[in-house]
């Protein structure tokens, strides 16, 4: 009889959120691989109901610290559906400005001080800083634009206040976002070269025939609306999202876990995801950059969603750019609208990947039904099958050295518990 | 306190973002990071050093059995407690279940409800163990977090202004947004701290930073109510990210029970 052994990380670090990772294996054989989540249920679905539906981007953006204006995005889009209204092409435009902030402050985030050390061999971006200090300070300058950028068009970077139902409370003047114009046109030079430093690094052969999944949208980069889409070549529009996708409730998880078809299987969204089926769509000097550096799409490697990050990255400085050079205050900041009973939906390309939301509201503006399905519980599948295929070309007798590499794959995907918590920790069990 | 403090940041139920406002604080990381040890921040570092720490900075609520434990542990450990934000210090937005059916909550956002093993109530940190300092915001002001460390790291007590929001409003030059256009804002009720941002940006104060010391949350109330805000939006007001606060609580509960028919 082969002797039953367990990996376990007790708790992931450089990951927002708490959760682990339990494997369980008898003799090399792998029994069960189980990303846990016992981050603490905060109950956003249930508590939201009975809720003025105004208040909704507020409360949402509370699900996540690192990536509010996904939620915001999300909830204001969906409950704009149910209730008809129609957005300017200047409020579309500052929302897509608004999501660049988000995207340059969490990616610049998880590039340099969560994922980096992995490759690089440190526990943390601070410890990483002393050997990297100018790709470490640069990382910072980086994140610090987009909050900046959040801040003045948010009110603040974490948990905004200006997003509202139909636009926003109050829109920029020019003298607020006009100032930001030469740090961004530094940060598009930098981006460039934190992309080539990126690509740079030595990525572990793995590649998996990944069903990839992001919003596709036809004239732009996907951020606030397209249709989703598979790289396997269907799509769907989002209002029959929850026909095609699946919510799961397992055991060891206090987020749901989400699954497509019929049979279901795991799918991936993010970054890569959205590289792969967008490229042509991304702004041109980042394009350029993948063309330089070589970035083949599509892209199978895990791994390499830090090179993606890196090229959205450069498109969302891009993109800002454009949107703050040609900057003329709105005529409204905000879409009237009345009160009725109705219900809509939305998806939106959190930094983490695909986000959909649905929301029921009664004729006087009240909330009576809420569901959210955050990035980070859509690719816990995919992670475990992803550890299930990857451990047995890592594993040895050194655990601590089995789980790092286990932990280095899970951080691909930049999970967000936090949010997934309707989400992770990783234990190998062993038996045999 | 000696040159280096081990510092640990610890999470309970909460969004990551008061934490995430250490690492936001980009131009002082690098500086502040060099004069601590930071000894247990999962978010940020691999390295974990299970303590005893100087100063332990907490985030989040108390909402299940196990971090009711994990709490007493932490505090067991640590020579400064310091909680940061709502969560920690109010209970935050999930404290709403306090409100509420609680069994009723989990069954409707789970299909398997015996899994979850969750507490009925929400609460302050302060609730379970004792506490040395309250930092408040939702999220919390990093300018505020960088002093706390900052002055325990130097042995002085922090200094985090108590004031309200209102009062911020009128340094910045803000022009009321309850006088000039009839919007309920807590301003008048709610801790300095934020910036007086809402009102700078055409909407009211809804209270992130919590309770101002010594708050007229009543005689404020009878005004929005004189003004035609009816009972149950002024409750959900005061209910949302400090909503278990003492003195907001009290007021929602307060106005929930005289207005009944409205509620």
């Amino acid at each position: 009889m082969t002797q039953e052994r367990l990996i376990k990380v007790e708790a992931l670090t450089r990951v927002e959120g708490e959760g682990g990772l339990f494997v369980r294996l008898v003799g090399d054989r792998i029994e069960d691989v189980q990303l846990t989540i016992f981050e603490p249920p905060r109950l956003f679905e249930a508590l939201l109901r009975g809720r003025k539906l105004e208040e909704v981007p507020d409360i949402t953006a509370r699900i996540c610290g690192i990536c509010p204006v996904a939620y915001q995005m999300s909830s204001v889009h969906a409950l704009e559906a149910a209730l008809d209204i129609e957005i300017t092409e200047d409020i579309r435009r500052l929302r897509r400005l608004l999501y660049c902030g988000e995207w340059i402050e969490s990616h610049a985030l998880h590039v340099h001080l969560l994922h980096a050390p992995d490759f690089l061999g440190y526990d943390s971006g601070i410890e990483m800083a002393k050997d990297f200090p100018n790709e470490v300070n640069r990382g910072l300058r980086l994140k610090k634009h987009g909050n900046q950028l959040l801040e003045v068009l948010g009110g603040r970077a974490i948990h905004p206040i200006n997003v509202a139902v139909g636009g926003f409370y109050r829109t920029p003047r020019h003298d607020e976002l006009t100032p930001l114009i030469p740090d961004f046109e530094w940060g598009l030079l930098a981006a460039v070269e934190t992309t080539r430093w990126l690509a740079s690094l030595n990525f572990p052969d793995f590649t998996r025939a990944y069903d990839m999944v992001s919003l596709v949208h036809p004239d732009e980069y996907p951020m606030n609306e397209g249709r989703v889409t598979s790289t396997t070549g269907a799509s769907w529009d989002v209002r029959d999202y929850e026909s095609e996708f699946h919510e799961e409730h397992v055991a060891h998880s206090t987020a749901l876990q989400s699954s497509r078809g019929a049979p279901q299987a795991c799918y991936h969204v993010g970054p890569l995801a959205r590289v792969n089926l967008n490229r042509e769509r991304l702004s041109l000097t980042a394009r350029r950059v993948a063309d330089e550096i070589g970035f083949e799409t599509p892209c199978l490697n895990p791994f390499r969603a830090i090179v993606a990050r890196g090229l959205e990255i450069i498109h969302a400085y891009e993109e800002a750019l454009d949107i703050l050079r040609t900057y003329r205050p709105p005529a409204i900041a905000r879409v009237k609208y009345d009160h009725r009973a109705g219900q809509g939906c939305a998806a939106t390309e959190a930094p983490r990947g695909l986000i959909y939301h649905r929301y029921e509201v009664d004729a006087a503006g009240l909330v009576t039904l809420a569901k959210i399905v955050p990035p980070t519980s859509q690719n816990q599948r995919q992670i475990e099958e992803d550890l299930r295929d990857y451990l047995p070309r890592i594993l040895t007798d050194d655990e601590a050295a089995t789980a790092r590499q286990c932990e280095k794959l899970v951080r691909c995907y930049d999970p967000c518990i936090s949010c997934s918590t309707h989400f992770l920790k990783l234990t190998v069990q062993r038996d045999g | 306190m000696s040159s280096k403090p081990k510092v640990g940041v610890f999470k309970f139920a909460s969004c990551d973002g008061c934490q995430l406002s250490l690492l936001a604080a980009e131009d002082e990381l690098l500086t502040v990071a060099g004069k601590i040890d930071i000894a247990y921040f999962l978010e940020a570092t691999s390295h974990i050093d299970e303590g005893p720490y100087d100063i332990a900075l907490v985030e989040g609520s108390i909402t299940t059995p196990t971090d009711a434990k994990r709490i007493r542990d932490i505090r067991q450990r640590s020579k400064f407690l310091i909680t940061i934000g709502a969560c920690a210090t109010a209970g935050g937005i999930q404290a709403l279940r306090n409100w509420a059916d609680h069994d009723e909550f989990v069954r409707a956002v789970y299909a398997r409800p015996e899994y979850i093993d969750s507490l009925a109530t929400s609460t302050p940190i302060a609730e379970h163990v004792p506490v040395d300092f309250e930092l408040r915001g939702c999220p919390i002001n990093r300018h505020q977090l960088v002093e706390v460390i900052v002055s325990l790291v130097a042995g002085r007590k922090p200094k985090t202004p108590s004031h309200s929001v209102c009062l911020d409003c009128k340094r910045r030059g803000t022009v009321c947004i309850t006088i000039a256009q009839g919007v309920p804002c807590l301003g008048p009720v709610t801790q300095s701290g934020c910036g007086a941002i809402c009102p700078a940006y055409d909407r009211g104060c809804y209270g992130c930073f919590g309770p101002a010391k010594q708050c007229n949350t009543g005689s404020l109330c009878q005004q929005f109510l004189a003004d035609g805000t009816p009972a149950p939006e002024l409750v959900q007001l005061f209910r949302n990210y400090n909503g278990y606060a003492p003195e907001f609580r009290h007021e929602s509960e307060r106005l929930a029970e005289l207005h009944p028919e409205d509620s």
